[in-house]
This record gives C-alpha cells, sequence and structure tokens, in this order.
C-alpha cells in the first residue's frame, strides 16, 4: 500500500476514456437490439472491456477470471441456450401493461439519477491504491488468496456446495421424463413382423433401376415380371410426382433378345454389356 | 483523473441493466440485463477495493462472478424448461403460470 495514495496515470486515464464510452454503448445495445443474438454479443464486448478495466484496476486476477467465467462460460452458456430455443425468437413489441414502455425509461433514468446523485454527493476518502507497482504491493493473486482461503475460507466452502448445488439443478430441472418405453431394436422387429399380414415388407427395399442412359434415383426398377416396381424410389421423389418412368417399358423385357437386343436398353442387357 | 469516474461507469452500467430487465419482453436479454447489474457491482467493489487499500472488494467481487455462474446455470435451465412447454421465452407468456 502507498502511503502517499494513488496516482492514475496518464494511460489508465486514456484507456478509461476510450473504453467506458464504448462499454456504454455496448450496454445501450443490450437495450435496443432487436435480435438477442446482437444483444448476446454486445454483453460480450461490455465484459471483455470490464476485464481490462479489472487489470487496469490493479485486479490482475478478477480480470483473468472475468474473462474465463463470463466471456468464456457464461455468455457461452447464453448463446447454447439462444441456439436451443431459436434464434430468430426476437421481441413481440406489443405491449401488455399499457405504458409500460415509458414507465420502464422512467424508472431506469430515475436509478441513474439517483445512483449518480449518491456518488456525486459521497465524500470518497483520497485513494489509497493497493500498491499494484510495487515488489511489496497487495495487488498480485496470492494476496488475494491469502485472504480468500484465510479469511473467508467458510464462505468458499459454502460456494463450492452452491456450485455443485447448481449443477445438479440444473441437470434435474432439464431432465425429460420418459413418457413411451424405449424402442429397441428388438421390439422394432417384433413391431415388423407383427404388422407383416398388413402388408409390410420385411426386406429393406429394392434399389432405383440402372439403365444404359439413366441410373438416378428418380427412375424405378423394373421387377423380375417387367413392370415397375414404385417401392423402388424414394417416397418424397413419389409423393412429388417426380420420379421418372423407366426408359422402355415392360415390353422390353417380354420381347425376345434377337429382335431387340441390339437398342433395348433393359437391365438384362446392361448387366451383359 | 479521479477514480470516482470508475463508481459513475458502475453506476451507469447498472441503470442500463436495469432498464433491460424493465423493458425487454425476451427472457433471454432479461437475464443478460440480470449478467449486465452483477458486472457492474464487481466493476464497483474493484473499483472501492483499490480506493480502500484493501483486497476485501476483489474477494467480494470474485463471490459475486462465482454466485453469479451458478445462477445462470439454474435460470437458463428454468428458461428451457419453460420454453420446451410454453414454445415461447416471452416473459409475458409466463402469466400463464398461475391457475
Amino acid at each position: 500500500m502507498t502511503p502517499a495514495g494513488l496516482e492514475i496515470s496518464g494511460g489508465e486515464t486514456v484507456l478509461f476514456w476510450v473504453i467506458a464510452p464504448l462499454m456504454v454503448l455496448a450496454a445501450l445495445g443490450l437495450l435496443f437490439v432487436k435480435r438477442a443474438v446482437h444483444a448476446a454479443m454486445c454483453l460480450v464486448f461490455v465484459m471483455v472491456s470490464m476485464a481490462i478495466l479489472y487489470i487496469a484496476q490493479e485486479a490482475p486476477f478478477l480480470g483473468v477470471v472475468q474473462v474465463v467465467v463470463y466471456t468464456g462460460a457464461v455468455m457461452m452458456l447464453f448463446l447454447f441456450v439462444l441456439m436451443l430455443v431459436g434464434v430468430d425468437a426476437s421481441d413481440s413489441l406489443t405491449e401488455t401493461i399499457r405504458g409500460q414502455r415509458w414507465i420502464g425509461v422512467l424508472i431506469g433514468i430515475g436509478l441513474a439519477v439517483i445512483l449518480g446523485g449518491v456518488v456525486a454527493n459521497a465524500t470518497f476518502p483520497p485513494a489509497a491504491g493497493l500498491g499494484g507497482g510495487d515488489p511489496g504491493g497487495v495487488a498480485n493473486p496470492q494476496a488475494l488468496a491469502r485472504v480468500l482461503f484465510g479469511d473467508y475460507v467458510l464462505a468458499m466452502e459454502a460456494v463450492g456446495v452452491l456450485l455443485v448445488t447448481a449443477a445438479v439443478g440444473a441437470l434435474v430441472l432439464t431432465h425429460r421424463r420418459r413418457l413411451t418405453p424405449k424402442q429397441t431394436q428388438e421390439s422394432v422387429a417384433d413391431r415388423r413382423i407383427k404388422a407383416l399380414p398388413d402388408g409390410v415388407v420385411l426386406t429393406p427395399l429394392p434399389p432405383p433401376g440402372v439403365y444404359a442412359r439413366s441410373n438416378a434415383m428418380d427412375t424405378p426398377a423394373l421387377g423380375p415380371d417387367g413392370e415397375q416396381v414404385p417401392q423402388s424410389v424414394s417416397r418424397v421423389l413419389r409423393i412429388r410426382g417426380q420420379e421418372r418412368p423407366a426408359p422402355e417399358g415392360p415390353a422390353v423385357v417380354v420381347s425376345t433378345s434377337s429382335t431387340r437386343g441390339a437398342t433395348s436398353s433393359t437391365p438384362e442387357s446392361e448387366r451383359d454389356a | 483523473m479521479d477514480i470516482t469516474n470508475y463508481v459513475v461507469l458502475a453506476a451507469v452500467l447498472f441503470a442500463i441493466g436495469a432498464t433491460t430487465v424493465l423493458l425487454r419482453r425476451n427472457a433471454i436479454v432479461v437475464f443478460m440485463g440480470v449478467e449486465l447489474m452483477l458486472n457492474a457491482t464487481n466493476l464497483a467493489f474493484v473499483t472501492f477495493a483499490r480506493m480502500h487499500g484493501d483486497l476485501t472488494g476483489q474477494v467480494l467481487a470474485f463471490f459475486v462472478m462465482v454466485v453469479a455462474a451458478a445462477e445462470v446455470v439454474v435460470g437458463l435451465a428454468i428458461i428451457v424448461t419453460i420454453f420446451r412447454t410454453r414454445r415461447s421465452a416471452s416473459v409475458d407468456d409466463v402469466n400463464l403460470l398461475r391457475g
């Protein structure tokens, strides 16, 4: 602790006047920005700037913790939940309570005025500083650890219990109870076999047809009887009506290879070639 | 520059956070306002620790951070649970909780 009091350097003054307006702007962004993701990014900026101010204010440990805990963990958790809830979940602007917006603005300005008045009217002692520049100063993580695990060791333990409780609480809150019995491979097989009399096919569906001029997914295969097999085309394509007919008709298959062999594009001739 | 400027900055940020809580409808943004208020108090703590030359302020700021982390975890879990049942993250719809 420097007995002569704290002299705030010019560099810190410049840092403050650069960062503080930006922080206030970003915080206002939280108020005015439409999308929740943009608000989260504004808050990330505020928190990183806050970490810089901590380090400038002889609290390097808190600065690092601020970056790790707030921007690293808390804001990422916010972004995760935003992704879960849906990124485009923007605010509805209809007021359910009439005049709520103006009352809110009024209360906010009133709070700022009251807090500013208190700060302006309070007489602060001359700043002592933590002696960050001195080798024997207390502004280092070791000194903080000595206070944390000396005077506040009980609170430290309680905070540990609190963190575990919070983790368990989050697990319990987001736990979803299973309403239907879990499906296993065996139960699925049983169900399909039970549905066999209703015309369900047990085997895999036939693949689409492969021909000389087309082997796309939208051409049906030909069955052994020469008929097109509709199941060989994807159900989505069938519903959209995007399936193409097989190149030649079933007539090609029933004809002999001597008459049509040169030009035919039946699956049989395809395999021979 | 006076060290009081930091306190004024903390007060301004706190007021902005409180206004966010009052004005925004999206529960997640409201929660961000709470986080902003917690951060503003932390800045005040750190500033007062420096002003008085006492590390207790920094220790308290540290505890605030830890408790805020626990609070965020539980709060976001509640928001996710409400969203699952209501398909909405708007705080106005939560009045459906009654009855």
